[in-house]
Order: C-alpha cells, then sequence, then structure tokens
C-alpha cells in the first residue's frame, strides 16, 4: 500500500524519493527544518506541506486563532512609470486586467486577474497602489508567463520589477489582528484590502489585509535579510502556529477560493469560474472604461449572457472525498460527464469531504443531485454554494 | 508480528491474521478522514487493492499482503478513520484473512527487518 498518490494536487506529488536539488528553498527554508516541517516540491520550490502538527489541527488552529504561512514562493512584482505618474502605468495595466487600477485609492489593493486574449485567465493575483508605484503579487508557478507577459504588452513607460530580495509570510486567523498589533498599532485601523508601510525594528515592512484562507489576517513582506527572525518573534507570541501547504490548500477549498492551476487556468474564463465580482464596474459593458483589456469581447459578452459551465461547489452525500479529475454525471448510468471536480478533499471545519468543479450550467441549480464517478462507482453529491465556510474578513462597512 | 515492504503488520490470531498498517505509514499518510473496506467473504490475492484510504492530502490503497480469504473488517474505521492515527498498531487494525497457506507469513519481516528498511 502506501502509493502516497496526491490526487488532489499534482504538485504535492513525490513526498519521497524526489530530488530536492531542483528546488529553490525560501528565506525561511532552515526555520521550517527546524520547526520539523515536512518539505514538499511545489510550483519549484520546496515547501512546508505540513508541521508536526498535522494538516488537519493545522486548518482548524487558523480558523480559531491564528496561523503563519510562508508564502515567499509568490511573485511580488513592482511596476514603476519611468515618467513619474501613476495613473499612466495603471492605464497600460488596465488593457491586461479587467479591473478598476486607475481609481484605485492609494494604499488599497484589490484581487484581479491576468486574461489571455481569448479571455481565459493568464493568473490571479493582488494588485496595490502603493503611491509612486504599484505592488502585484502573482503566483509561484506563473511567475515566469506573468512577467514576459507584462513585459511584452505593457507600454514603454512601465518599468518592471520581480522582487528576489524579499519574503512574504501571511498572518491569518481571528487573533491575527491581536499578533500584529503587537508589532504596530497602525494595522488596527485598516480594513479588509488595505496596505500599509510601516518601518519596524530597522527595516521596511509592506503589510495588507489580506490573506487567501476566508480569515481576517494579513500578508507581510519582508526583506531576506530579517525574515528569519521577524518569524521567530511572531511564533513566539500565544497561539501562533507555523501552517504548510497541505492546510492552506484545505482553507482556500473550504473558503472557496480558485487555486490556479487546477480551478482556473488559460482556458476557464471569469464568468465560467464565477469570479464577475471581481470585475469592476467601470470595466463592464456600461462603464466609464468599458472593455479595451484582453479578451474583453468573450468576458463581456459571458457577463451579459453567461456561460455553457460554471463552477461550483459539490457536497458528496457519502464520506469519499471527490478529487481533482474525479467526472461528474447526472444519472448513475448515463456514459456522457456533465463535468469535473477541479479541487477537492476533506474540510475540517464542515466536517464532511467537499470539492468544487465545473458542471454544465443546466445542471447547476443548488441543491440539484448529480452523481461522480469514484474508483468505477457512481456515488451521490449534491450542488451546493460557495464558500463552505463563512467568509470573516474585516470589512469597512 | 510480521511486516511487510508496503508498510503493513500481520498479527497471527488462531487460525488467521490480523491486518493493519504501521506507525511509520499512519504518520506520513497524515490525518485520515476516509475508509473504504472489502466485503467479508473476499477471496484476494497478494497485491489486490482491497482497502482505499484517505488523508486530508491524499488517497491511497492497502494491498493483500498475502493471498487468501477476507473473515471480518473493523468497521469502527469506516466511521472513525481518525483511529488509523491515533492507533494504529492496535485499535485501527483494518481486516482479519484465512491465509492459503499459513506458512507464508514466516517470510515476511520480522520487527528489526523492518525497522531497518525504514531507516
Amino acid at each position: 500500500m502506501v502509493n502516497y498518490v496526491h490526487l488532489n494536487s499534482a504538485d504535492f506529488s513525490a513526498i519521497y524519493g524526489d530530488n530536492m536539488a531542483d528546488y529553490i528553498q525560501t528565506a525561511l527554508y532552515d526555520l521550517h527544518i527546524s520547526l520539523g516541517a515536512k518539505m514538499v516540491p511545489f510550483a519549484g520550490y520546496e515547501m512546508p506541506v505540513q508541521y508536526p502538527t498535522g494538516v488537519m489541527k493545522e486548518h482548524i488552529h487558523t480558523r480559531n486563532k491564528v496561523g503563519l504561512f510562508d508564502v515567499s514562493h509568490m511573485g511580488q512584482v513592482i511596476i514603476k512609470p519611468k515618467n513619474g505618474n501613476l495613473s499612466d502605468i495603471a492605464a497600460s495595466l488596465e488593457k491586461l486586467i479587467p479591473i478598476d487600477i486607475i481609481d484605485l485609492p492609494k494604499y488599497h489593493q484589490r484581487y484581479g486577474f491576468l486574461t489571455n486574449k481569448h479571455g481565459g485567465i493568464i493568473d490571479d493575483l493582488m494588485v496595490s497602489n502603493q503611491g509612486d508605484h504599484l505592488f502585484l503579487v502573482i503566483n509561484a508557478g506563473c511567475k515566469k508567463t506573468d512577467v514576459e507577459h507584462l513585459r511584452d504588452n505593457l507600454d514603454d513607460n512601465c518599468e518592471l520589477e520581480l522582487l528576489e530580495n524579499r519574503s512574504l509570510i501571511a498572518l491569518q486567523g481571528p487573533k491575527a489582528e491581536k499578533v500584529l498589533s503587537k508589532f504596530s498599532n497602525q494595522i488596527i485601523d485598516m480594513f479588509f484590502m488595505d496596505t500599509l508601510k510601516v518601518q519596524l525594528q530597522g527595516f521596511e515592512v509592506w503589510i495588507s489585509r489580506s490573506g487567501y484562507t476566508g480569515e481576517d489576517g494579513f500578508e507581510i513582506s519582508i526583506p531576506n535579510d530579517n525574515i528569519i527572525e521577524f518569524t521567530e518573534q511572531l511564533l513566539e507570541i500565544e497561539d501562533v502556529l507555523p501552517i504548510g501547504l497541505g492546510a492552506r490548500d484545505s482553507l482556500r477549498l473550504e473558503a472557496g477560493l480558485c487555486l490556479y492551476g487546477h480551478d482556473i487556468d488559460q482556458n476557464s474564463s471569469p464568468t465560467e469560474a464565477g469570479l464577475n465580482w471581481a470585475i469592476s464596474k467601470k470595466r463592464r459593458a456600461s462603464g466609464t472604461r468599458s472593455g479595451n483589456f484582453l479578451g474583453s469581447e468573450r468576458i463581456l459578452n459571458e457577463i451579459s449572457n453567461g456561460t455553457d459551465i460554471k463552477r461550483v461547489g459539490i457536497v458528496p452525500i457519502g464520506r469519499a472525498p471527490m478529487r481533482e479529475g474525479v467526472e461528474l454525471f447526472k444519472d448513475r448510468n448515463d456514459t456522457i460527464p456533465i463535468g469535473k471536480v477541479t479541487s477537492g478533499g476533506f474540510g475540517p471545519i464542515v466536517e464532511r469531504a467537499i470539492s468544487m468543479g465545473y458542471l454544465d450550467t443546466r445542471y447547476t441549480k443548488v441543491n440539484t443531485k448529480i452523481f461522480a464517478e469514484i474508483r468505477g462507482k457512481r456515488m451521490e453529491a449534491v450542488v451546493t454554494s460557495l464558500p463552505f465556510t463563512k467568509l470573516n474578513f474585516k470589512r469597512s462597512n | 508480528m510480521k511486516f511487510t515492504e508496503e508498510h503493513e503488520w500481520l498479527l497471527k490470531e488462531d487460525d488467521h491474521v490480523i491486518v493493519g498498517i504501521t506507525e511509520h505509514a499512519a504518520e506520513a499518510l497524515g490525518d485520515l478522514v476516509f475508509v473504504e473496506l472489502p466485503d467479508v467473504g473476499t477471496a484476494v490475492s497478494k497485491g489486490d487493492e482491497i482497502v482505499v484510504i484517505e488523508s486530508v492530502k491524499a488517497a491511497s490503497d492497502i494491498t493483500a499482503p498475502l493471498d487468501g480469504e477476507i473473515i471480518e473488517v473493523n468497521e469502527q474505521l469506516t466511521e472513525k478513520p481518525e483511529l488509523v492515527n491515533d492507533d494504529p498498531l492496535g485499535a485501527a487494525w483494518f481486516f482479519k484473512m484465512k491465509l492459503t497457506d499459513p506458512s507464508e507469513i514466516d517470510g515476511l519481516m520480522d520487527e528489526d527487518a523492518y525497522k531497518e528498511l525504514i531507516g
């Protein structure tokens, strides 16, 4: 037995026997090892999948207290205007992202995605206005593609830099504010998606009130030279535990959030993925800066007219998890699938197997009974809305 | 107690054996969330995938350690998969089987040999 087949994420493959020499280590690598982390290859990096606490307890701890994640594998990108005019580069970036960047308030962040000319998603990302530049956080596995795409398509006034000298950690959970306020009182005044630049202990820390777990929390960018010391200080505080990629994956799944390369990719459109909410009103058909971004023809048409397939939540009736790749059918005997699971596993807080995937839109009504084929057997499941858990962001209104 | 290279343990009891997975395997798999057991009475050959186990991270199989017939399964595991992490060598046995050739168990590893295998 023990095939260690990681059906839920191909990137978690080969826990044993893989040649780790080919993978990049983050600045926190030695700390992970000293904390007893189990390291796995992920998007070209050697990352902690879990600590001795274990995935299940790490997940629950994050929802109840506060978890600390190393997300330094993600790309931190700065885009500066050569002419000093931020709205010029915002206008250039708006041709690649269907959100409002020109009117993005200073020190505020938005979720968005780079689209291709066919209306598919090149990557999903965070973008913030830092006064004299824009700051992007992109997926680890998409860094090369994104940077090439941005360099090829942004105008000459945009100076782009992929930062190699900064690490990124996330502090997530209901006690995140209490913990981080020990370092700076200013973070208490931040709301969801606000950002803050602050000097702490002699170095500059970039904070955003965001994350990818569905909990309140912060993402914190720190110079590589200071990251170990700062992280150690955070871990000394009561209620803070280090959390690995395993729990990061189950947390974002419970929160109904997409994992790039699994739930969204170059072929899936924002509307199919249920991400219309992220497309700013100003960029939609009736908006003041309508369209004029890559793939806008398809995307704006789909916002108005809908799509043939849609991403939905799926709850198995039985206990067996329905993982990525599992095909979905409208009844027990039908041979033609009506959809496919893109992420699935166990939700430690909802205490049951949960999945999300794409379904023929005709079967996406909540409570529709469907069937999934697991190991040759048809198992019952029900279509649900997302997320599976309540989102606990600290919103301003 | 005897061991296989697939991280199963076998314990002789009367005219049959009890089969479970080792602490090392339970630890490597992580928190179990799903167990699917074979039907009692199933005739199995060595290497057949007869139990499905899924952890928060992954799906795996337990194969039949030797030829024989399943005579009892631990139904408790279906409702409480986490028992496998709590007590892999005791309460969380998976199935009992009657071996076609009971002497075959002597060919399996003893505890020292298994410890050497997992280093």
